[in-house]
């Protein structure tokens, strides 16, 4: 098992452990039963699902993983499934401040690699990686729709426009 | 040509996103007047103006709706496309978080006239959550003022939308694959036939507009079609939303009627390229539209213009690339985003995008091959047209299009084993590649 890929499904620390089961608190349950009744099926309800287990769980586990397929009636293969083909739903813990650098070619061509090395080698991550102290995960991630003020930098849920690596410094200082 | 403000009316407002002051600029009049008439006769308006989706393919609008059978057994559903991922475009995060509620009228008139069923959705792409509150608190306006609900003004016609978020995949921006994922799914494109018009969302005839699109028929409904078709020329008619980024003086979202010169919108209204420096490429349509060279880009941004100098308008999303930009790392760097947006769900495309990737990559790094250029438009061959959707189609845009017009580029690389001496590499290439 040792040589298996990191993002291997079958990986052991993919199988959930039972004596860490999860569950909602009682404000996400109701946003949960509300979320249901916007949808014609239970199977639809799953996007919004998951983005609710994010916010409140930090991501997306393999116990999250059960606990939202038993909510909807769904296999945890069809939940695995669609967390692991969309990018937003994270498959490992994220830090405290998810650094999304986007590199396509707008941002690009405005100096985003520039940011997004600069990150890497600051924070002393790999790409996609976390920092040991968990405060910061730096990732480069595709287009985010806003190239007229590249390059854009999405903190959390929300985008930095018009980022240097100057900017992205003084960020960073106003945070520790 | 003067510059219009149609489509962007409200955005510079103090409160643009306000129901207030979007009624106090004669908004929901067009919705008013619409749920007054039959659906029949709204398609017909639509079909009248000659509006064609902003989406991307152009397609006539009134006669999608057209094609929707009447007492299908499963209920119609309208489904609004903000999932705006294609690299370049951004004009419809600009209309959705600065004037909501003219998408919405949209939609309240594009969901009568195809007879929706009382819950249709906005599917925005995650990236947008600022854009996704901004709608979730404009459609409870809405919902308190009775435009959205039961009996919508006093016509007796039910209707309500749900903010749907996706996570992240430019392939839910096509319409079948946006389908797949409201219905909780991966968002892997569907075979078509039977197209969404008959078959769609949850078994049901759906529709699948554009933001830009929808926010177009309020402003036929209020004006008609005479009015609309003003702009631009036949066939390719109304204001237009052109989204200039890459490295260009002034970049933006600017509202023309359709038909703009490239070279007039670039050198006259965004102020060109930097100081010092001359063009080298535009890319008119979105990352999946084949570039075209300093020499071809006195042309009209339309539909068919565009369509028959074999690029596309796509997505209206212009990238300017100055003789600084490397045109093999500008196509590495496309290749990598359709490698790894690629649904996996036709091997052409799933494997064909990888090695389109890799090959640039090897260029890119000194290693390529005399015979590199001619495998990689081999290689184009062999993915397009042969997968389900247009991911495939779009991704050998850019290559097919850059080996075509600079190939002496690519040899230089392949020869030389580096860059054109004035063009500059914008990553180190001692860093380790993200995985897909």
């Amino acid at each position: 098992m040792a040589d298996l890929r990191p993002d291997n499904p079958y990986a052991p620390d993919r199988f959930p452990d039972r004596e860490r089961r999860v569950e909602f608190p009682p404000d996400a349950k109701e946003k949960f039963e509300y979320i249901l009744t916007r949808y014609p099926t239970k199977e639809a309800a799953l996007l919004p699902t998951l983005h609710l287990a994010q916010e409140v769980f930090g991501w997306i586990s393999p116990e999250v993983v059960h606990y939202v397929g038993s909510l909807l009636d769904l296999s945890p293969a069809t939940v695995f499934g669609v967390v692991s083909f969309y990018n937003m739903y994270n498959q490992k813990p994220v830090g405290k401040y998810h650094l999304q650098v986007c590199t396509n070619l707008s941002c690009m061509v405005n100096r985003a690699y520039d940011i997004y090395e600069h990150l890497c080698e600051k924070l002393d991550v790999q790409p996609g990686q976390t920092t040991a102290d968990g405060r910061y995960t730096v990732a480069e991630v595709e287009c985010l729709g806003s190239c007229d003020t590249a390059p854009v930098v999405q903190i959390n849920n929300d985008y930095h426009e018009n980022m240097s690596v100057e900017k992205m410094d003084a960020w960073i200082r106003s945070r520790s | 040509m003067d510059p219009i403000k149609i489509l962007t009316a409200n955005i510079d407002k103090p409160n643009s996103t306000s129901i207030d002051v979007y009624i106090d600029a004669g908004g929901y009049k067009a919705a008013e007047k619409a749920l007054k008439m039959k659906p029949d006769e709204i398609t017909q308006i639509v079909k009248d103006s000659e509006l064609r989706g902003r989406g991307g393919a152009g397609f006539p609008t009134g006669a999608k709706w057209g094609f929707v059978p009447k007492n299908a057994p499963k209920p119609t559903y309208l489904l609004c496309n903000a999932d705006e991922s294609e690299p370049g475009t951004f004009k419809d995060r600009l209309l959705i978080e600065k004037d909501p509620h003219l998408m919405i009228e949209g939609m309240i008139i594009a969901g009568y006239a195809i007879s929706s069923n009382p819950m249709s959705y906005v599917y925005i792409r995650g990236e947008f959550y600022y854009g996704a509150m901004v709608l979730e608190k404009a459609l409870a306006e809405c919902r308190e003022r009775g435009f959205l609900g039961k009996n919508i003004f006093g016509s007796g016609f039910d209707f309500d939308i749900t903010v749907a978020r996706g996570a992240g995949a430019y392939i839910c921006g096509e319409e079948t694959g946006l389908i797949e994922s409201i219905e909780g799914k991966r968002g892997q494109p569907r075979v078509k036939p039977p197209f969404p018009a008959v078959i769609g969302a949850f078994g049901g005839p759906t529709v699948v507009q554009n933001v830009e699109t929808l926010t177009c028929v309020p402003l036929i409904i209020n004006n008609g079609a005479e009015w609309f078709k003003s702009f631009g020329s036949p066939k390719n008619t109304g204001p237009k939303l052109y989204c200039v980024s890459g490295t260009v003086k002034k970049p933006g979202v600017y509202e023309f009627p359709m038909g703009i010169t490239i070279k007039e919108l670039v050198f006259d209204h965004c102020g060109g390229v930097p100081d010092g420096r001359t063009l080298k490429a535009v890319i008119p349509g979105g990352a999946s539209a084949p570039m075209l060279t300093a020499d071809e880009i006195d042309i009209p941004l339309n539909f068919d213009a565009l369509m028959k100098a074999g690029s596309m308008l796509g997505s209206a999303g212009i990238i300017v690339l100055d003789d600084s930009v490397c045109i093999v790392d500008a196509v590495w760097r496309l290749s990598k985003f359709f490698a790894h947006e690629s649904c996996g769900q036709c091997t052409p495309c799933r494997e064909g995008t990888n090695w389109l990737e890799s090959i640039l990559d090897r260029i890119e790094r000194g290693g390529g091959r005399a015979s590199d250029p001619d495998l990689l438009l081999d290689m184009s061959d062999n993915i397009g047209g042969k997968s389900l959707c247009a991911l495939g189609d779009a991704a050998i845009g850019p290559v097919i299009s850059s080996v075509k017009k600079f190939r002496s580029e690519y040899m230089h690389h392949i020869e030389q084993k580096s860059c054109l001496p004035e063009t500059r590499r914008y990553r180190r290439l001692e860093m380790p590649a993200a995985a897909h």
